[in-house]
């Protein structure tokens, strides 16, 4: 069975491309960046050139750029890191409702610890709310933390905008861009952000390495205690190969950002037009431009997301849904709750994510397998029975 | 997800799918946590469940364990169904995933309630097999 993975929101493969990189990484080049002699200053060396691709890519500089373990720990530094180091202004952060659980758990923490937080909401299409961002504004504000575009349905946040406000309040700006790299093009300086996080293994890079970008002048409070790697400010041997894995995934990810969006939001797109157009009673969750270009969520009425990824995985395909049964918690998604949707549709979605290694065919054969699946389980809903006896009393 | 091949087995190919017409019983039940809904319905011949089906909005554990459900107690007596119970089911299905325990709840909840149902009707001094069930105007959730 030929197997198609629409997970890309969850993790990417490692390309050759990526892997040829760092397979010297492991035996030969195998010292420790932060010794003096030979072997050590040629794994300085390669980990400085990867700094160099990462602050490329945001057009940064490479004095602003710090690796981590994983975007998570990139949220949780510029988060906490800031709140701490700024408590002298005041104790109030602003983020939205939409984050990651990277952002929400870490705000929800800070909250225990004392600090103030505004969620700020978002319209049915899953965008900030600007005005109230500007209102939410205060004087013990320290920090904005939006990010860049939403995991679960792909939109894309007014992120110039947002750092246009933050500067006019004088308020420093984060924006977890875990999901954006490479779909989005960043020039941080332009567009007044302050810190940005990454996650390598979303883009190609392996699994277990994160990067953030600090502006110059802002000094977030350093979270992980120790040597004097990263300047000082992270703590911890530096990951090298994995470090070299992802300066050379973002060098590819970001060399032609419109010709990539373009390819991939044409399979994008057919899942859209032919899911919708082929099976009733479904919804596209998110917004249908200011999207990202391999996000796919879509929701089908009167069935239950958990229930599709399974029906979808007998079939060889990936997917994921914001399904209270697949949640492990039993909530539904926070994000499609916080957009306005119904339970009974945050039930019913399917994210379908892409990268540039998805095809048109897998594309036609994932909603071929989808009609079935779909089909299969509203045949087993009673939701379906009564809203198909409903409809039939209407006519009559 | 880690269920066992019983579990898979039923998901893909659930047994007693359907509804009975003029059935001497049913029952719907929603799931409090996650929001799913059953529907079981039974027919009684001489105390005994000689036919049931279902319908589930849920989960791949909720379609399993309706459908195993509805196969243990086909044959059985109404008193022998009321004493299969959610772990009955779950380890007649090789165990469910902790979190998943709930939706074998659901699956006996809605036999349970559809034997209600059943014995309602009969103290009522109505033929079950006649006189319809009446749809809940709320779903009961468990
Ligand atoms: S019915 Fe929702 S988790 Fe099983």
């Amino acid at each position: 069975m030929e197997r198609i993975y629409m997970d890309n929101a969850a993790t990417t493969r490692v390309t050759e491309p990526v892997m040829a990189a760092m397979q010297p990484y492991f035996c030969e080049v195998f010292g420790n960046p932060m010794s003096i002699h030979g072997f050590g200053r040629e794994a300085r060396k390669a980990v400085e050139n990867a700094r160099r691709q990462v602050a490329d890519a945001l057009k940064a500089d490479p004095s602003e750029i710090y690796f981590t373990g994983c975007g998570t720990e990139s949220d949780n530094w510029a988060v906490r890191g800031t709140a701490y180091a700024q408590i002298r202004k005041g104790k109030h952060l602003i983020t939205s409702a939409i984050e990651h659980h990277a952002i929400i758990h870490t705000c929800a923490q800070l909250e225990k610890e004392g600090f103030e937080v505004t969620y700020l909401p978002v319209d049915e299409f899953g965008v900030v709310d600007l005005v109230a961002l500007e209102k939410a504004i205060r004087p013990d504000t320290t920090l904005i933390s939006i990010m860049s575009a939403n995991n679960e349905v792909g939109t894309i946040q007014p992120i110039e905008e947002i750092g246009r406000i933050a500067k006019a309040h004088n308020v420093l700006f984060h924006t977890d861009a875990v999901q954006a790299i490479g779909s989005v093009e960043f020039d941080v300086k332009k567009m007044n952000i302050d810190m940005l996080s990454m996650s390598g293994h979303k883009f190609h890079a392996p699994k277990g390495v994160g990067a953030l970008y600090i502006r110059k002048g802002v000094r977030p409070q350093r979270l992980i205690h120790g040597g004097e790697q990263e300047r000082g400010q992270r703590a911890g041997t530096e990951n090298v190969a994995s470090i070299i894995g992802l300066g050379k995934a973002i060098e590819i990810a970001t060399a032609n950002i419109p010709r990539h969006n373009a390819e991939v939001s044409a399979v994008r797109d057919r899942l859209i037009d032919r899911i919708l157009r082929e099976i009733p009673y479904t919804r596209l969750n998110g917004h249908r431009t200011q999207r990202l270009p391999g996000n796919c969520n879509i929701s089908f009425e009167f069935i239950e997301g958990e229930s599709m990824l399974l029906g979808l995985d007998l079939k060889g395909i990936a997917a994921s849904t914001g399904s209270a049964c697949a949640s492990g918690s039993l909530d539904p998604s926070h994000v499609l709750l916080a957009m306005g949707l119904p339970h009974e549709i945050a039930h019913g979605s399917l994210r379908l994510s892409l990268c540039e290694e998805n095809t048109l065919e897998q594309a036609d054969k994932v909603v071929d397998a989808l009609i079935e699946v779909v089909n299969r389980l509203r045949s087993l809903s009673p939701l379906y029975d009564d809203f198909i006896a409903a409809q039939k009393a209407n006519k009559a | 997800m880690n269920y066992t091949e019983q579990v898979m087995d039923h998901f893909m190919n659930p047994r007693n799918v359907g509804e009975i017409e003029n059935a001497s019983g049913v029952g719907t039940v929603g799931n409090a946590k996650c929001g799913d809904i059953m529907k079981i319905y039974i027919k009684v011949k001489d105390n005994i469940i000689e036919d049931v089906k279902f319908k589930t909005f849920g989960c791949g554990a909720a379609i399993a364990t309706s459908s195993k459900a509805t196969e243990m107690v086909k044959g059985m007596t109404i008193d022998e169904a009321l004493t299969v119970t959610n772990k009955m089911v779950a380890e007649a299905l090789g165990g469910l995933p902790p979190v998943k325990i709930h939706c074998s709840v659901l699956a006996e909840e809605a036999l349970r309630a559809a034997i209600q149902d059943y014995k309602d009707k009969l103290a009522r001094g109505e033929n079950p097999d006649e006189v319809p069930s009446v749809e809940p105007e709320e779903i009961q959730y468990v």
